[in-house]
């Protein structure tokens, strides 16, 4: 396997550093013979402003830590994607929170973009802090080289503090199932 | 607070997902680190925050201080108290320590300071990376001594030299400087925490005469004199003047010599087993890159892609700083014509290597003054600009 980019981004507060954690985690530990190395954005624009993490993933060792030419690009907010989008490679993959996001087609060079509104399936189970990881259920369903599911759920369980478990593992199931519309 | 697991907890066996700060932390407490007291400042801050949670949990002490003066003498104090000890801070903090960390090396005191590397000079870049900080483990504080500084490029070396920090720092009695930088303190990657049995500890010496019979600065064969505690019934003596082997202070130039000399001395005649090299594809290099830390990865990545255009360049990767790897430098001198050093600083590993060196080759550094670290791109382009 070559070297995957993936970055996660959004705004300060919705839980970006968590999927990188997440996902970088069940990489490089449930995984088997993959490496991964997750580095955020960390400075005074991390308090509200534009929040990113990204997550490198390689079966061999993993030289340079951080993303330079996204394959995946899963984005949260307008701001992270006018931001962020020209690191996004030819022919890579987006995933957009499509009610906080309007796409700006000419700087977008993705070959594929999968949609959906993450915020709003979050509330309906009673909050939109849900939303990051009902994303995560839908990058986790529709890209083939990130991470397994079994192996992000194993982490979920052992990360997510003990009273939010279950609502974020039913986020994760609304946000697999979901199909895009159109 | 105690209690029956607390040994245990020193080792958390297991493989883990953490951030090069954490895995420091849990290194210390791994090789038995028992004290920790400083002053929290970016991008070093969860070292002390993991530190707090983490040292009551196994019986040892926390303790926060007013500033970083305090914090690197409440360190010397507690190590000749009897704990391993050990403080983190950046760039800022390290300037304010540097005067008694010089009191560390005249009284053989072991302890760790870490420093995670932010961009300088001042305040600088209180959260972006840097590596400015070599010369000043050298020559940060007055007078003759040899430092020993490592510079971890994993997390999984964050755990690992934290260990070998603490056991130099034992067996030759010094201060001992880890060298992260920012981005290795803060990125996530695997680390796999073996078994208790399975971690090298090395405690400092203790002496083997009756008290009316210790010298507290006597030393054998190997330079480096056996510790006694205070309160365990020895003379226990400590001056930052210059002392005679009872640690009375002597102001003379025969006693200068003596006493400054052996404290230099006992690095300067280890050096070949205090120091760690990572070689990665120099045995055909007609052009080498040397580096450390951070930029280490990107300059393998820079390798690893000029390999692929058939450059012949490999990799000598600085896992002790200080004492300086001189003999191996000056074989690659011998080898290769040219040696490239990426360093985020504006040359200073660079200014070591063209010294070492003696014009053998040509040296060439490759500088980010901080902020950000090389692309493995920027790298390769200069490579490439050798082979011309």
């Amino acid at each position: 396997m070559a070297r995957t980019e993936v970055r996660f981004a959004g705004f300060g507060g919705q839980g970006i550093g968590l999927m990188g954690r997440l996902v970088g985690e069940a990489v490089a530990l449930y995984e088997k013979g993959k490496n991964s190395v997750m580095t955020q954005s960390y400075g005074p624009e991390s308090r509200g402003g534009a929040s990113s993490a990204d997550v490198v993933i390689d079966t061999g060792e993993i030289d340079f830590p951080k993303a330079t030419e996204l394959d995946y690009f899963v984005v949260l907010s307008e701001e992270a994607y006018h931001k962020y989008i020209p690191k996004l490679k030819k022919g890579g993959i987006l995933f957009v929170e499509q009610d906080l996001v309007t796409l700006d087609d000419s700087a977008n060079k993705a070959k594929h973009v999968f949609k959906i509104p993450a915020t709003k399936i979050a509330e309906s189970l009673g909050s939109k802090i849900f939303a990051n990881i009902a994303m995560l259920g839908y990058v986790c369903e529709n890209s083939k080289d990130i991470v397994s599911e079994e192996a992000l759920v194993k982490v979920m369980k052992q990360k997510i503090k003990a009273r939010y478990v279950e609502k974020n593992l039913v986020a994760f199931q609304k946000g697999k199932e979901y199909k895009q519309e159109g | 607070m105690s209690d029956d697991n607390s040994d245990q907890l020193e080792v958390l066996t297991g493989k883990h997902y953490v951030t090069g700060n954490l895995a420091v932390a849990e290194g210390s407490l791994a090789v038995g680190c028992k004290y920790f007291g400083g002053y929290p400042i970016t991008p070093s801050s969860e070292i002390a925050e993991h530190m707090a949670m983490r040292l009551p949990q196994v019986n040892g002490h926390f303790v926060q201080f007013e500033d970083e003066i305090a914090s690197i003498a409440s360190i010397l104090g507690a190590s000749w108290g009897g704990a391993k000890s050990m403080t983190a801070t950046s760039g800022p903090g390290y300037s304010l320590m540097v005067e008694n960390i010089g009191l560390g090396m005249m009284t053989e005191t072991p302890c760790v300071i870490v420093n995670v590397q932010r961009g300088g000079p001042s305040t600088g870049l209180p959260t972006l990376v840097g590596q400015q900080d070599v010369m000043q483990t050298k020559w940060g504080s007055h007078g003759d001594f040899e430092p020993i500084a490592i510079s971890p490029s994993t997390v999984q070396e964050c755990f690992d030299q934290a260990i070998t920090c603490f056991n130099l720092s034992e067996k030759y009695r010094l201060p001992v400087t880890f060298l992260l930088d920012e981005v290795i303190g803060h990125m996530s990657e695997r680390l796999v925490i073996p078994t208790k049995d399975k971690i090298k500890i090395i405690s400092r010496k203790k002496p083997d005469v009756p008290p009316e019979e210790y010298l507290p600065y006597k030393a054998g064969k190997d330079l480096v004199p056996p510790m006694a505690l205070a309160g365990e019934g020895y003379n226990v003596m400590m001056t930052g003047l210059t002392h005679d082997e009872r640690g009375y202070p002597d102001i003379s130039a025969e006693a200068q010599e003596i006493n400054v000399r052996r404290i230099n001395d006992k690095i300067r005649k280890n050096k070949k087993k205090i120091i760690q090299l990572e070689e990665y594809m120099l045995d055909d290099a007609e052009i080498a890159l040397v580096s450390f830390g951070t930029t280490a990865r990107s300059a393998k990545g820079a390798v690893n892609r000029a390999r692929e255009k058939g450059i012949k360049v490999g990799l000598l990767r600085l896992i002790t700083i200080w004492p300086f790897p001189d003999e191996r430098i000056q074989l690659l001198a011998d080898q290769v014509k040219k040696i490239l050093v990426p360093e985020i600083n504006y040359g200073q590993v660079c200014k070591e290597v063209e010294r070492t060196v003696h014009g053998k080759t040509d040296v060439k550094g490759i500088f980010k003054l901080g902020g950000a670290i090389h692309s493995p791109e920027e790298i390769l382009k200069e490579i490439e600009r050798g082979t011309k």
